[in-house]
């Protein structure tokens, strides 16, 4: 039985590089999340010493445009060649999406590729025309957190923290929340497929936490492009985090991780639009759920500092999680930029508690 | 409250675990055949009512087996009697026999218009 479990079990594991990766960040995670990508870099550069290249002349992968029905595929497909053609410059084959849409858009168009040659000869010539570049497919495409996933074991030897709460001594518990294009767009090419995405349970259990399964664990986070960029249609989106919220109150979470840029954002920032418009928040304070990216949570445990991870740019606030877990904070260091200036504190909200302007 | 020009929409979910099965039952005791209904919507495709309004007999089944009775009522005053639908039903269900008894079922709750 253990057999054919184990052997069952190889098709739903993806091979992910271990060295000399080429990471392509995403468009907006700098905006909301703007340590996180910060952190994987000093986490793969410092802890673990591999070689990265984050390479300035780097750009979008059409990802949103493309889900928006606003660029054509044949644009898409020369988009990822441009940036294929720039990691061949630097002499790397191990690609790194940041972002679970771009991971998406880029085993898309391989696979296109792949089942159509043509396809492939036409993106060449194309490229070929606009920029004079060539480009070569990389030997292996993984998320940003297979790399996490992969090296959790080496990771925690280094890490000062556990994901426990250190009043009572129990596991924290975790909603972990997968983007839908990480697993359900190719299962092969995640860990654990479609069927059992193990890429964050991975990290979480490694790492002391108890993950929660709730009814809607695997439900979309509500973001999904179009419902979202079309003003009509934002309550569609907002009703579909809000059904996941509701799914996974009763459980208490002590926070949400997600490992895909719109969804992080969607289930942060939506808990204050719920609040603000219906006056409903899901935890037993007011102040909402936390939720981190992968990223923020690993520098967390390896006692990077939480405004270095730009934590107090997240609108649910997270010195709760940090008092659970027992890491030290400054809480007069929040709003003090990297110049040492003082930035001044956002708007309090009228509904979701926080811990500023008391 | 805010209002930042759009709205949320409430859950359209059903949960199962809340079906109350009490006013269905009533109905199977009288037309068993109801009981075999696989929702394939061939009633619909032939109803003559859904020609001229949005009668759906797949819809009402599926909402009296629910207990979603709001609006119901008004629904079933749609259809005509007329049985086409019983005769290309691929299962036998009394298709007639159903909605005549949902609603005397309805009429005995709060449906006077029969």
């Amino acid at each position: 039985m253990e057999e054919f479990t184990k052997k069952y079990w190889k098709d739903y594991q993806k091979e992910i590089a271990d060295d000399n990766f080429y990471y392509e960040r995403s468009c907006i995670r700098q905006s909301f999340f703007p340590g996180s990508e910060a952190a994987f870099l000093k986490i793969l550069r410092d802890i673990l010493g591999k070689n990265i290249i984050d390479d300035p002349n780097q750009h979008t992968c059409t990802g949103i445009g493309y889900h928006s029905d606003i660029v054509p595929f044949d644009t898409t497909m020369t988009v990822v060649a441009r940036i294929f053609s720039l990691m061949k410059d630097h002499g790397v084959n191990n690609f790194i999406p940041s972002c679970v849409t771009s991971f998406g858009i880029f085993n898309e168009v391989v696979e296109t590729w792949n089942h159509s040659p043509e396809e492939y000869e036409k993106t060449k010539l194309f490229l070929k025309q606009a920029t004079g570049r060539d480009f070569e497919i990389p030997q292996n495409i993984s998320h940003a957190s297979d790399i996490i996933y992969k090296y959790r074991k080496e990771l925690k030897e280094k890490m000062p923290y556990r994901l426990v709460n250190r009043n009572t001594g129990k596991p924290l518990r975790v909603v972990e929340h997968i983007g839908c294009h990480y697993s359900k767009l190719f299962a092969k090419k995640s860990e654990g497929g479609m069927e059992f995405p193990k890429v964050l349970v991975g990290m979480i259990e490694e790492w002391g936490g108890e993950v929660i399964d709730y009814p809607e664990r695997r439900h979309c986070c509500g973001f999904g492009f179009r419902q979202y960029l079309v003003m009509a249609n934002r309550g569609y989106s907002v009703a579909n985090t809000k059904k996941k919220f509701e799914s996974m109150q009763p459980y208490k979470p002590d926070f949400i991780v997600a490992n895909c840029p719109g969804c992080t954002m969607f289930m942060d920032r939506w808990q204050y639009t719920i609040a603000e418009m219906e006056g409903k928040t899901y935890d037993d304070n007011k102040m909402g759920i936390p939720v981190l990216t992968y990223e923020e949570m690993a520098g967390l445990l390896l006692g990077f500092n939480p405004w270095d991870l730009g934590l107090q740019l997240h609108q649910v606030q997270v010195e709760p999680l940090l008092d659970k877990i027992g890491i030290p904070y400054d809480p007069k260091d929040k709003y003090v930029g990297k110049s040492g200036n003082f930035l001044g504190e956002p708007e309090k909200p009228e509904n979701l508690v926080t811990v500023y302007g008391k | 409250m805010k209002n930042w020009g759009f709205k949320i929409p409430d859950s359209r979910t059903l949960d199962l675990d809340k079906e109350d099965l009490k006013l269905y039952n009533k109905i199977v005791e009288k037309v068993p055949s109801a009981r075999r209904c696989i929702m394939c919507g061939m009633c619909s495709a032939t109803c003559s009512a859904a020609n001229h309004t949005n009668f759906n007999f797949r819809l009402v089944h599926h909402k009296f087996r629910m207990g979603m009775f709001e609006s119901l009522a008004s629904e079933l005053d749609k259809c005509m009697l007329c049985g086409k639908c019983r005769m290309l039903c691929p299962r036998g269900v009394n298709t007639r026999a159903v909605i005549y008894n949902m609603r005397i079922i309805l009429d005995n709750m709060y449906y006077k218009n029969i």
